[in-house]
């Protein structure tokens, strides 16, 4: 973790409640939810099916509207901003990566992956260059002009990945980003992810992988829609030696 | 445990004296068990009693080198094609002290479930730091950060699997009731 950070979370989420329904239908997918997330930490999401997980990260990335409570991006009031201001908002600041990888099947991996900063006015040039770079990173250099059906369904994915990550961002939502894909290049993904954090970003992770989640700075759990730290990495790290003593 | 074979197997390929293998052992094993030179020539002389080992001459240093004999290959052989017997280990300590809070109703096995996943969790993210920081070339390394991280997994797992079960049918207590007062009181969230 990046002990320079602003003491402003990039996200914060303050007494956060999502209900669905009403009388015997009421659901309650989130309870009372505390969390701030800041820059250079990364901080994994567990818990069982159905825990508040997926409601969690939609909260976080203004895909969902809180019953109750606030959430603030980079110290923006989610609840304050205009739709347009809320879609410039995810466009620039947050990179997503859901289980879906709703990829537009006329563009190809490049096309897919430059459109959000297009959309906010990168000029195509840049935009391309940090699409390359993006796909290089998830291991799919010289595939851009691949078009989402010619590309197996984990190279799909990391297409997916690439577009969650690419340009600068300051808030990354990830929800079981690897799903398809094999444990080596898991790995790679997650240690991507946490480059990223060590370069800046702050991120929030759902997985029910335990593996996955120790790449987190901290780990919390959602249980019947209330969040719970589970542990922290150690503050002074064991050494190699350490470990097999 | 396999230190003796260990030392075996670093001597089928020629004589070597103690001190060289007490080096090559630790260059094997990445220096994740370091032997101390004492250690490897009491090894050694079991071996040359048993008769696996023929201990040569001295050299021009006073170093003596030591030898593989034919029952030391056949021994090392042996042991290269058993597997290890893990059930020596199967007694669990944290098995035990779920089984025996429910059993004798003093503890919330819930608590102890979640102080457990804390500290097995926390050794996951830090092997998981170490792994990251290992280079993918350091082999002997990653091996063990592989084993320990994916033990930590496994019974952060079976921690899941045991509050599933625990939820589905709350266990009864197998022991009798007995007579009298109670002997233990219920130790205090935080407490050991």
């Amino acid at each position: 973790m990046n002990h320079d950070a602003p003491l402003t979370p990039v996200l914060s989420m303050r007494r956060v409640g999502r209900t669905h329904g009403s009388g015997a239908q009421r659901v309650d997918a989130v309870v009372d939810i505390d969390l701030d997330v800041h820059a250079g930490e990364l901080v994994a999401v567990m818990g069982r099916s159905g825990s508040g997980k997926t409601t969690l990260l939609n909260l976080a990335g203004g895909l969902d509207e809180p019953t109750t409570g606030t959430v603030q991006v980079s110290g923006d009031h989610l609840g304050d901003m205009s739709k347009t201001g809320l879609a410039a908002l995810r466009r620039r600041s947050v990179g997503y990566v859901f289980q879906q990888f709703n990829l537009l099947p006329a563009l190809t991996a490049g096309e897919n992956v430059t459109l959000p900063l297009e959309l906010d006015g990168t000029d195509l040039r840049s935009a391309r260059a940090m699409a390359d770079i993006a796909l290089e990173e998830v291991g799919l250099a010289g595939k851009a002009r691949r078009y989402p059906d010619e590309l197996s369904g984990g190279e799909q994915q990391r297409v997916a990945i690439a577009r969650g990550l690419v340009g600068p961002r300051s808030l990354l939502l990830a929800d079981e980003p690897t799903g398809a894909l094999d444990e080596i290049t898991s790995e790679g993904i997650l240690r991507l992810l946490r480059g990223r954090c060590d370069a800046g970003a702050a991120a929030l992770l759902v997985t029910h992988e335990p593996a996955y989640a120790a790449w987190a700075d901290r780990v919390v759990r959602l249980r019947d829609g209330r969040i719970e730290t589970v542990s922290q990495r150690s503050a002074v790290p064991p050494s190699l030696a350490e470990v097999l003593s | 445990m396999g230190i003796r074979e260990g030392l075996l197997a670093l001597l089928a390929n020629g004589p070597k004296h103690g001190y060289q293998l007490k080096v090559d052992f630790d260059a094997a094993t990445g220096e994740a068990w370091s032997l101390n030179v004492g250690q490897v020539y009491t090894t050694l002389q079991r071996l040359e009693r048993d008769g696996l080992v023929d201990a040569g001459p001295a050299d021009d240093e006073g170093r003596i080198s030591y030898n593989l004999t034919a029952a030391g290959r056949e021994d090392l052989r042996t042991w290269f094609e058993t597997p290890v017997n893990r059930s020596v280990a199967n007694r669990d300590e944290v098995s035990i002290k779920l089984l025996v809070s429910i059993a004798a109703g003093i503890a919330d096995p819930q608590g102890i479930i979640d102080r457990q996943r804390r500290a097995t969790m926390t050794e996951l993210q830090d092997l998981t730091g170490l792994r990251g920081d290992t280079p993918a070339t350091d082999f002997a390394w990653q091996l063990h950060l592989d084993r320990l991280s994916l033990q930590a997994e496994a019974e952060l797992r079976w921690l899941d699997r045991v509050e599933q079960r625990l939820a589905t049918a709350a266990p009864q207590s197998p022991l009798q009731p007995t007579p009298g007062p109670p002997v233990a009181t219920v130790p205090q969230e935080g407490s050991r």
